[in-house]
């Protein structure tokens, strides 16, 4: 019916794509304010992390002998300020952007 | 269990189906009941509370929610099914895009019904002829047997082809009606329909991927084309395993069955319950010697035009009957047809026809009086109602 069947397309099916973090656009220029971390006052209970919205906490290891604290990737945190609300230990403030 | 044992049992086209659901065993059920879909969901919901299916059925607050869930179920690599009626399909159909659009093999049984208002709960087309450009594929069944073959058909179809499929079957006429029908083994449908392994899915954490992203005006169009060529292709891939499923079952599966069709010189088309009626019409009017027969159209998306029309070269006239209106035009049916026969520059008369919309009965002196008006060449460009 149409002449779709002979022409080929690179496409994925059903645009699925996979995933590659380079080609992906940074939101993080998108940020108005910043969420900073005080890695003295974080007790590294990761309740940040799954409440990120763009997954952009990952714990990492700051001190020996500690356990892992909060660290956020500023390239696709997009500075809602989930975390700060959550946060128990009140470690985490929001920062105007310089 | 030995193979091949044949088991004739009387059901209810909504137990037929779900009978073929459990047999399939679906990781993935998440349904919302309605009228006259509940046959197959209450009788699913009892396989699953007496422990003989593990597939996760999932109830949700509505329809939308329940494709919803399906979209997300399938898309994370679980085979999925679902079922609904009318207002449900309705209310699914914005989802229904997404489902095709993103290429989930979704597996739904649909008992046709009329659509609101007025409100009626009985049998019609307005519903599934309402979804038909929604990318999915549509196959009809005329009763309990059809329904139950449909639904394992289709499940191998939808994952072969990656696009979501519609096993319909006529609300009340096959739903509510007890009739008896063959079923196979758990395992030669198992066997059939084979293990779900899809390419890609999201719980593959090792190949992550992302379903339905942004596609602006530099790829939108390719991604739509590249689906309708899919769907072209699904006609083929029907044709295959009906046939495959002919072997395992002894039925005889083809996109249409024409009945008596060969030599007829009236033709009724139509897809649905109402088949059986006109078989009986049809023998009754041969041993009177009249020359007519029937299609009945088993797979209306993708539509086989050309196989169609093939199998209606040598009647002079036809009857297109359906369960729907479109709204300020002819029925998708007729439309589909008759554009076949200009571009093959025939000039058979064809009469269109609606009946039995929300349920009302159709009577065999009803299909008789279509056959006589061909045979009399009593045929208008108008579309005719029977029963009104």
């Amino acid at each position: 019916m149409t002449q779709s069947s002979e022409k080929k397309f690179d496409f994925e099916e059903g645009a699925v794509i996979r995933h590659d973090l380079n080609k992906a656009p940074k939101t993080g220029d998108w940020r108005y304010m910043t969420p900073k971390v005080d890695k003295d006052k974080c007790s590294g209970c990761t309740t940040c992390m799954p409440f990120c919205p763009e997954a952009s906490i990952i714990m990492k290891k700051y001190k020996e002998g500690q356990r892992d604290k909060a660290d956020i990737d500023y390239d696709f945190c997009k500075g809602c300020g989930v975390c700060v609300q959550v946060c128990p230990m009140k470690a985490i403030s929001m920062e105007k952007n310089k | 269990m030995t193979n091949n044992t044949k088991k004739r049992i009387a059901l209810t086209g909504g137990y037929a189906a779900a009978e073929a659901l459990k047999q399939i065993e679906p990781d993935v059920m998440a349904v919302y009941p309605i009228t006259p879909q509940t046959t197959i969901i209450e009788t699913f919901a009892k396989f699953k509370a007496d422990g003989e299916v593990e597939t996760e059925v999932i109830e949700v607050e509505s329809e939308h929610s329940a494709i919803s869930a399906c979209v997300g179920s399938s898309a994370a690599g679980a085979r999925t099914v679902t079922a609904t009626s009318s207002q449900g399909l309705a209310l699914m159909n914005e989802i229904l895009y997404i489902a095709s659009g993103m290429r989930l093999p979704i597996l739904m049984v649909v008992s046709a019904r009329a659509l609101s208002a007025p409100i009626n709960i009985h049998g019609d087309h307005s519903d599934v002829m309402g979804a038909r450009d929604a990318g999915w594929i549509q196959i009809f069944s005329e009763n309990t047997q059809e329904i139950y073959d449909n639904t394992i058909i289709g499940m191998k179809l939808a994952e072969k082809v990656k696009l979501p499929v519609m096993a319909i079957m006529d609300g009340f006429n096959t739903s509510h009606c007890v009739e008896n029908l063959e079923i196979l083994t758990k395992e030669q449908v198992q066997d059939f329909v084979g293990e779900f392994s899809p390419e890609k899915s999201l719980l593959d954490v090792e190949n992550p991927v992302t379903f339905g992203p942004l596609a602006l005006q530099n790829s939108y169009f390719e991604f739509k084309v590249q689906q309708e060529s899919a769907m072209e292709k699904a006609g083929k891939e029907y044709l295959k395993i009906a046939k495959e499923f002919e072997k395992l079952s002894g039925r005889k599966k083809d996109y249409f069955e024409a009945y008596q069709a060969e030599d007829a010189e009236e033709i009724i088309v139509l897809a649905g319950s109402t088949a059986g009626t006109t078989k009986d019409v049809v023998d009754r009017m041969r041993k009177a010697g009249k020359k007519v027969g029937l299609l009945k159209i088993n797979l209306f998306r993708p539509f086989p035009l050309q196989e169609i029309l093939d199998a209606l070269k040598n009647a002079k006239s036809l009857a297109i009957m359906e369960r729907a209106i479109s709204s300020g035009t002819y029925p998708p049916i007729y439309n589909d047809i008759v554009n076949g026969l200009y571009q093959n520059g025939e000039t058979k008369k064809v009469q269109s026809i609606i009946y039995s919309l929300g349920g009302r009965d159709i009577f065999a002196k009803d299909i008789e009086k279509v056959f006589e008006d061909l045979i009399n060449n009593k045929i208008s460009k108008e579309i005719k109602y029977i029963g009104v």
